[in-house]
């Protein structure tokens, strides 16, 4: 999918440019917020934001979580992640998930923060690195998605950390994403975007007559190497009453060049420059 | 009991008594007054005194009419909160006369404090104030007021609980008899008493003056008690900082006393204590602890700076807990959670890296401070080593978790004596060394503390596949019914934890006996999805550690599992012996 000289193709450039966007959002509705400010508001804004720059589609809208809602604490049902009143106070952990459509590609990114300094915040983002240095390096060894799972499992309960995206639906740590046809008709169901959903559904569909799944989870059915494609990827690491993860899309090939055949589709996101600034 | 060498006595007039005032430590430091209650003299602080004189100039006065201060001539009229103001002012003039003091009350200490606390002449003389065992008059009245005018029923249980620990008032209001009975066998009897009832350690307190101070004290109670309760100030707001001792075993105070206490205090912090009435007495270490750290925090501005967020932040803050097997699973949860609650930590594990890790994420959650220590708890020597260099350089625990354990599975005869070793040594033996070691520096030290000991639901459940394991932990249990026998009447408490499946990393280490090693592994890796799917996490195991401590539980099953299969062990035994039979599901 790189040409010979490492450049992205025509069509990773998109997805790298609506990721890039999705991050900028993130940045620029993290600087506005402050004390008082709800989850509800907070999604609010990044819908406005993306909003006012051309995103007419989600793969699903803005998730706002503030507080120990970082870290799913108590959550039982899924109508739980959606956005609540909520107020931000100072120096409560956030993180704000999107996933806007643009010129036909998705994004779906994470970005966790805290109002003012929170030491228990920031040390989970500085662990986050080891995860993203972790999922590469198997996925690059093919070994199987149930097994890469169990590894991050692994090294989070080494950090001490829990896995909080095992709350997620299926628990997954990772979900395909695709192109989706842009049309002016977009209905939604509970924040999820019908097309994106076909999708899919579709490659469930397809994947389990060739024994994989769209779903990168713990179970048996992700019990085989990593599929060619684009994946959102987003370890989320729980700490008591503080949770914080990233999400991006990492792309996997069938090249036989490890390096070609699987690779972080943007190195220039705000968490990885923080790793390299505290070099 | 004599004050410690080096105080410094001065005698200081004031509304025509004398007040014998005794000093301790440097005097350019923070002041910290301490007021003693009734039937007491200021000797009651010897041992917390000399504790803070190390960080602190301590100040110590004979109440007028008490110990070596002289009495006020009627007595009748003149132990007045107002008066007993006038003193407290004149003591903190003489002894630290430009900068507040940080008072601290004990008893009758404590309300007279809290009345200077509350009134507006004292403003800016006080830093702030400890209070324990002793409400404000003034609060006690609205109290009162508060449940007879709207009386529901838990309000009106609460009214007779205060009323039938409050007997002795009564008696103090009749004339003449209590002064004959304190001149004559109460006066004598009364140490007894103290030692048997109160658990108060003997070595030379009461002073030989009680007699005459009881005898007089006894105006405190008829020149105040029933003015104030009758008519209670409606300002008696707090101008300082407060911090609350609760001793929770108090004879004379019910809890609830204090639960509107929000409404007076604007910066307040609460502790609570196992303990009984004396506590100057009984736990001079962890008052002289929560003193010291209060009035460290307010001078460095920050009141709120003890305020752990934790649940059981009051009972365990500034707390020293030691936690083996702490670098994973159950045993870091606990150390976390003994963190949030602003507690030091000693994780021990004998992987270094693991202790370290959790020893700094303590600290990130709250632990003023975290020490981790790399040590093989089935190791004699090495153990005796760590409670040496934790005596000297941490302190006396006050609460250690007996946590360490390894799983072994396999049948008896698939058991090698060399595995058996293995699992009793640590399982049995690390338990057997940290009680040994750690409990008796508890038990010297006598102001008591807590021990967990983590045994397991296969303690009850008997399984042909963990012949071993089960043993182990059975013997955990019984060890820990025993000890809590022997440590009963010394105020320490044992506890076995029973946990039931609880996901951790304990199924990726257990050994497989009778299997070669590639069936290991698939056999550990089968077990870890089993907890996994089953998914309980040790976070919840360590809450239940935390509240059996608080509550001082015997025995605590933790999952449903683990807690029918208690239950079962009781009612229908032989349910859980066709339980055993079964194969594990592996
Ligand atoms: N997990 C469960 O389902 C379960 C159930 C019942 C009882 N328990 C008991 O709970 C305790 C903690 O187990 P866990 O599940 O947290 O296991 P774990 O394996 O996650 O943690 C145990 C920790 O103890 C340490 N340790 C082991 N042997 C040691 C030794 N000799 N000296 C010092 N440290 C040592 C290990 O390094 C590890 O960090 C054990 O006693 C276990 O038997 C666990």
């Amino acid at each position: 999918m790189t040409t010979a000289a490492g450049e992205l193709t025509a069509e990773l450039r998109g997805f790298r440019k609506v990721q890039r966007l999705a991050y900028e959002c993130a940045e620029a509705v993290a600087a506005q917020l402050k004390p008082g400010v709800t989850e509800r508001e907070a999604a609010r804004m990044q819908r406005t934001w993306l909003r006012e720059r051309g995103v007419r589609d989600w793969f699903h809208l803005p998730f706002a979580w503030f507080g120990d809602r970082t870290a799913f604490v108590n959550f039982r049902v899924p109508l739980q992640f959606f956005p609540t009143d909520r107020p931000l106070e100072p120096g409560m952990p956030f993180i704000l998930d999107m996933a806007p459509l643009y010129e036909g590609c998705t994004a779906d990114i994470g970005y966790s923060g805290s109002l003012g300094v929170n030491p228990v915040q920031n040390r989970l983002m500085d662990d986050l690195e080891a995860h993203r240095e972790l999922i590469l390096r198997e996925v690059r060894e093919r070994r199987p998605l149930r097994e890469i799972y169990e590894d991050v499992d692994r090294l989070m309960a080494r950090q001490g950390y829990a896995n909080r995206h095992r709350a997620y639906p299926f628990g997954v740590i990772a979900h395909k994403v695709d192109r989706v046809p842009e049309r002016r008709w977009s209905p939604h169901v509970f924040g999820f975007g019908t097309r994106s959903l076909k999708g899919l559904a579709a490659d469930a569909l397809h994947g389990h007559r060739e024994g994989w799944s769209p779903l990168w989870s713990p179970y048996r059915f992700s019990d085989h190497p990593p599929q060619p494609g684009l994946w959102a990827v987003e370890p989320h690491l729980g700490f008591r009453g503080t949770g914080a993860k990233f999400e991006e899309i990492l792309v996997v090939t069938d090249s036989a060049d490890p390096e070609q055949s699987a690779f972080w589709l943007d190195d220039d996101l705000p968490h990885v420059r923080r790793w390299a600034e505290d070099k | 009991m004599t004050l410690p060498a080096g105080v410094r006595e001065r005698r200081v007039r004031t509304g025509g008594v004398e007040l014998c005032v005794a000093e301790l430590g440097d005097p350019s430091g923070p002041t910290v007054v301490l007021v003693h209650g009734y039937p007491d003299s200021k000797e009651v602080w010897s041992e917390v005194a000399s504790r803070l004189a190390d960080h602190f100039h301590v100040v110590l006065y004979d109440v007028r009419g008490h110990g070596r201060s002289t009495a006020p001539r009627p007595l009748r009229g003149g132990f007045t909160l107002e008066k007993l103001t006038d003193d407290f002012l004149a003591v903190a003039d003489a002894v630290s006369p430009d900068r507040p003091v940080h008072l601290v009350g004990h008893d009758w200490g404590s309300v007279q404090a809290w009345e200077f606390t509350t009134v507006r002449r004292t403003e800016g003389r006080i830093a702030s104030f400890t209070s324990m065992s002793g409400p404000s008059l003034d609060h006690f009245g609205h109290w009162i007021n508060k449940r007879v005018r709207r009386p529901t029923p838990r309000r009106v249980g609460q009214l007779l609980g205060q009323g039938a620990k409050s007997w002795y008032v009564y008696l103090l209001q009749t004339p003449v008899l209590p002064e004959l009975a304190w001149r004559g066998p109460l006066g004598t009897y009364w140490p007894r008493i103290l030692e048997r009832l109160e658990k108060v350690p003997g070595g030379g307190y009461p002073t030989s003056s009680l007699p005459t101070d009881a005898a007089h004290g006894v105006w405190l109670y008829r020149d105040n008690v029933r003015t104030r309760l009758r008519r209670p100030r409606t300002d008696a707001y707090a101008h300082a900082p407060v911090q609350l001792i609760t001793p929770l075993g108090d004879a004379f105070l019910s809890e609830n006393l204090f639960d509107d206490l929000e409404h007076w205090v604007p910066q307040l912090a609460r502790r609570t204590i196992p303990a009984r009435h004396w506590v100057p007495r009984s736990r001079p270490d962890q008052l002289a602890a929560w003193i010291s750290q209060f009035v460290t925090s307010v001078e460095g501005g920050r009141p709120d700076a003890v305020k752990a967020t934790g649940k059981y932040a009051d009972r365990f803050g500034g707390q020293l807990v030691l936690v083996t097997g702490a670098g994973s699973g159950i045993g870091r949860a606990t150390a976390f959670a003994f963190a949030e609650a602003g507690a030091r930590v000693v994780a021990v594990d004998r992987d270094a890296e693991a202790a370290v890790r959790t020893a700094e994420l303590s600290r990130l959650l709250g632990a003023p401070e975290a020490w981790a220590e790399t040590v093989d708890v089935s190791d004699e020597q090495a153990m005796e080593k760590l409670a040496e260099k934790v005596a000297a350089e941490y302190g006396v625990v006050d609460v250690l978790v007996n946590n360490a354990g390894i799983g072994l599975s396999g049948s008896f005869f698939d058991t090698a004596p060399k595995d058996w070793k293995k699992v009793l040594d640590i399982n049995l033996w690390g338990v057997i060394h940290g009680c040994r070691l750690f409990g008796k520096q508890m038990a010297d030290r006598a102001q008591g503390g807590h021990i967990v000991n983590t045994a397991s639901a296969a303690a009850y459940q008997p399984s042909k596949a963990l012949p071993a394991y089960s043993t182990s932990k059975a013997a955990v249990l019984m060890l820990s019914e025993c000890l809590r026998a022997e440590l009963a009447g010394q105020g320490i408490g044992v506890t076995a934890v029973c946990p039931g499946f609880v996901n951790t990393n304990i199924t990726s280490t257990a050994r497989f006996a009778g299997v070669d090693a590639a069936e290991e592994k698939r056999l550990q890796k089968r077990t870890a999805r089993l907890y996994g799917l089953r998914n309980y996490p040790p976070e919840k195991v360590a809450d239940a550690i935390l509240r059996a401590v608080a509550r001082n539980e015997a025995v605590v099953p933790v999952t449903p599992e683990a807690r029918g299969a208690h239950l079962m062990s009781r009612f229908t035994p032989r349910v859980l012996r066709a339980i055993a039979r079964l194969e594990p599901p592996l």
